[in-house]
């Protein structure tokens, strides 16, 4: 089985600090993680792996150079091979020049359409961007079937079992494959590196793709591929007349409290 | 052909119409009123008959119940398909759907097959008066700051819309509307093997936040699980539903389900009252729309009075008990002042 794990470099979330000028993020590279579903997502595939002989895992990633470091991390932790994404035309990408960019990379990277001996899988969404809406979109390019919120799944012949979390309780749905999963944190605990696979981290190829070897044009990877365009970014102002009490020992700030609940009919 | 109106994206559970589409519906009316087109809301399910009428009195000017056996469940290829097409013929500038699990992932696919921008999870939408685009405002950077985006010139212009956001329009049985209602038209057979095999309510995780008029929500100010309960006995004398922040969540104080904010629920109750927590970016994004804010904290300076109607500074285990007890008292003598 061909399993694609996608995986993007994140900044550790405690990290996260603004430009108070500039409104933007000020990153630290050293500070910068996993995203850590997608970590869950690469546990998926390393356990479908286990089950299934002759798995591959490839893992997948679009960033500035550092990412490769996200990568070999996958490595370390079982994963057989990774491309990343990497040049400046890919700069300033939206979730759909993403994910036009990554359905592409799928595609060049297994030399063919997918077949249903693939499983695409991705984290259910990153915890910089929190759009959630990558891997979705990759299942629509790719036309393969899409199962998101995924906490389990078994594979059978040509098909999935999956299980999936939604708001009033879980759902379990066969999809063919190939397919996409996108998984949630309880999905399972992501393991750690392992002595070989961090021998092999060391020495691992992790070739880089171009626009051009994706055979994406200028107009449709990057910031000029990209249809959303953030035009204003702010810190929100809060418009309340607040009414601000020091309780004292007599309990009068209570007391108002109280007035006021008895007067919005609370109590 | 040009771009024109606002479509909403409804949704149903088992044959009746989800209450965020009525959010949906005036967040859509909102939009529409001010570009001067008309609001479309399609519902793709099955056994839809009876909801169209509801939906023209809560703002809809069209409707289009997409009915089929074969939609009776969530499919994102089969559902996809069908607003694809719809979107075709119709050809709305804007489409609005809920951060739901479904319309988070029926909203990207139908993006990306139609090569059109989306933005995810917004808390404000609003029209652009010079340009008549869509305004998507929306929490960023961990919700550190708000980002509002625009889609210039791909169309239509698509966003999901964080349940419990909006309120309702009120229920205008005056309204007329027209209810259109379609079979499927999309091929069967070519998403065969794809299907919901069973489908198990949880209710352990049901607690309804986000459905609460009233929510008390506590934090790391509350130290540790057992004064917790101060804020669940507040609650329970409330009748409100219980919230926390992420780290009260993370500290094992109380079920994820309870967490309000950004990587939590949104709620907008009628009256929230927050207790022993700061008011972070990330929680107040899941709770300033609530009407009426009440906050408890001893540090005077916390962000949380920043958004609060009424605050005490204080102690919380000074504070909340003698709350509870006055709280306890009013309603007794209230009570006796019935009999
Ligand atoms: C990407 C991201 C997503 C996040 N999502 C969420 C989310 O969905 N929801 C969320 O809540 N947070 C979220 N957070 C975390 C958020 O940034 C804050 O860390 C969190 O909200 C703080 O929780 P708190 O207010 O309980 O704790 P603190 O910030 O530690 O505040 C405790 C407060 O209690 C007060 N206090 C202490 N003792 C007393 C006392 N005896 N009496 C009265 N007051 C007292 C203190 O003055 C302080 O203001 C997110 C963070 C990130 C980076």
């Amino acid at each position: 089985m061909n399993l694609f794990v996608l995986l993007k470099q994140v900044p550790g979330t405690s990290n996260v600090k603004m430009d108070e000028k500039t409104g933007t993020m000020v990153r630290t590279d050293h500070e910068n993680v996993i995203n850590p579903l997608d970590e869950n997502a690469l546990e998926a595939a390393l356990e479908l792996k286990r089950s299934i002989d002759g798995s591959k895992i490839t893992v997948l990633s679009m960033g500035p150079p550092p990412a490769s470091r996200a990568l070999r991390e996958a490595i370390a932790m079982g994963a057989d091979e990774a491309h990343l994404l990497c040049h400046r035309g890919f700069a300033g990408s939206d979730t759909l020049a993403t994910a036009r960019a990554l359905a592409l990379a799928i595609e060049h990277v297994a030399g063919r359409k997918l077949g249903p001996s693939d499983l695409v899988l991705c984290g259910e969404r990153a915890t910089d961007g929190e759009t959630g809406q990558v891997g979705p979109m990759i299942s629509a390019m790719l036309d393969i079937a899409v199962a998101t919120y995924v906490r389990g799944i078994r594979v059978k012949e040509g098909h999935a079992v999956v299980e999936r979390v939604v708001e009033e309780g879980f759902e379990r749905v066969r999809i063919p494959l190939p397919a996409l999963v996108t998984v949630v944190k309880d999905m399972n605990e992501p393991g750690f590196p392992t002595l070989s696979g961090k021998l092999a981290a060391r020495t691992a190829p992790i070739p880089l793709l171009t626009p051009d070897d994706l055979g994406l044009t200028q107009d449709i990877v990057g910031l000029s591929g990209s249809p959303t365009r953030v035009v204003q970014v702010f810190r929100p102002k809060f418009t309340r007349d607040t009414v601000l009490r020091q309780q004292d020992s007599g309990g009068a700030a209570v007391g108002l409290l109280v007035d006021l609940l008895i007067e919005k009919e609370v109590i | 052909m040009d771009y024109s109106g606002v479509l909403v994206v409804g949704e149903q559970r088992g044959e009746s119409v989800h209450s965020v589409t009525y959010e949906l519906l005036a967040r859509g009316r909102t939009l529409a009123d001010k570009l001067g087109v008309s609001l479309a809301c399609v519902v793709i399910g099955h056994r839809l008959e009876a909801s169209g009428r509801e939906i023209v009195e809560r703002g809809a000017d069209v409707v289009y119940l997409v009915d089929d056996p074969s939609l009776e469940w969530f499919i994102p290829r089969r559902y996809s398909a069908e607003l694809a097409a719809l979107i075709g013929q119709i050809r709305p500038e804007i489409v609005l759907a809920a951060a739901t699990t479904a319309g988070r992932t029926l909203m990207p696919h139908v993006a990306a097959k139609l090569g059109t921008g989306l933005t995810a999870d917004c808390t404000g939408l609003d029209i652009d008066d010079k340009e008549r685009l869509l305004l998507q405002t929306r929490p960023a950077i961990g919700g550190n700051v708000m980002a509002t985006i625009k889609t210039p010139s791909a169309r239509p212009q698509m966003a999901t819309v964080r349940p419990k956001s909006a309120r309702p329009l009120p229920r205008d049985l005056g309204r007329h509307g027209d209810i259109v209602v379609r079979t499927a038209v999309c091929d069967n057979a070519q998403f065969a093997g794809e299907r919901l095999l069973e489908f198990v309510r949880d209710t352990s995780q049901d607690v309804s936040v986000q459905d609460a008029e009233i929510v008390v929500a506590g934090g790391k100010g509350l130290k540790n699980r057992d004064s917790f309960k101060l804020v669940e006995e507040l609650a329970g004398l409330l009748g409100a539903a219980v919230g926390a922040t992420r780290d009260a969540v993370d500290l094992g104080w109380i079920g994820y389900p309870h967490q309000i904010g950004l990587s939590g629920k949104t709620v907008s109750p009628r009256l929230y009252v927050a207790i022993g927590l700061s008011g972070a970016i990330q929680h107040l994004a899941g709770m300033q729309t609530s009407e009426t804010i009440v906050a408890i904290n001893k540090d005077k300076d916390a962000q949380i009075f920043k958004v609060a109607d009424y605050g005490i500074v204080g102690d919380l285990f000074d504070v909340a008990p003698e709350l509870i007890d006055k709280i306890k008292h009013a309603k007794n003598e209230r009570l006796s002042g019935a009999r």
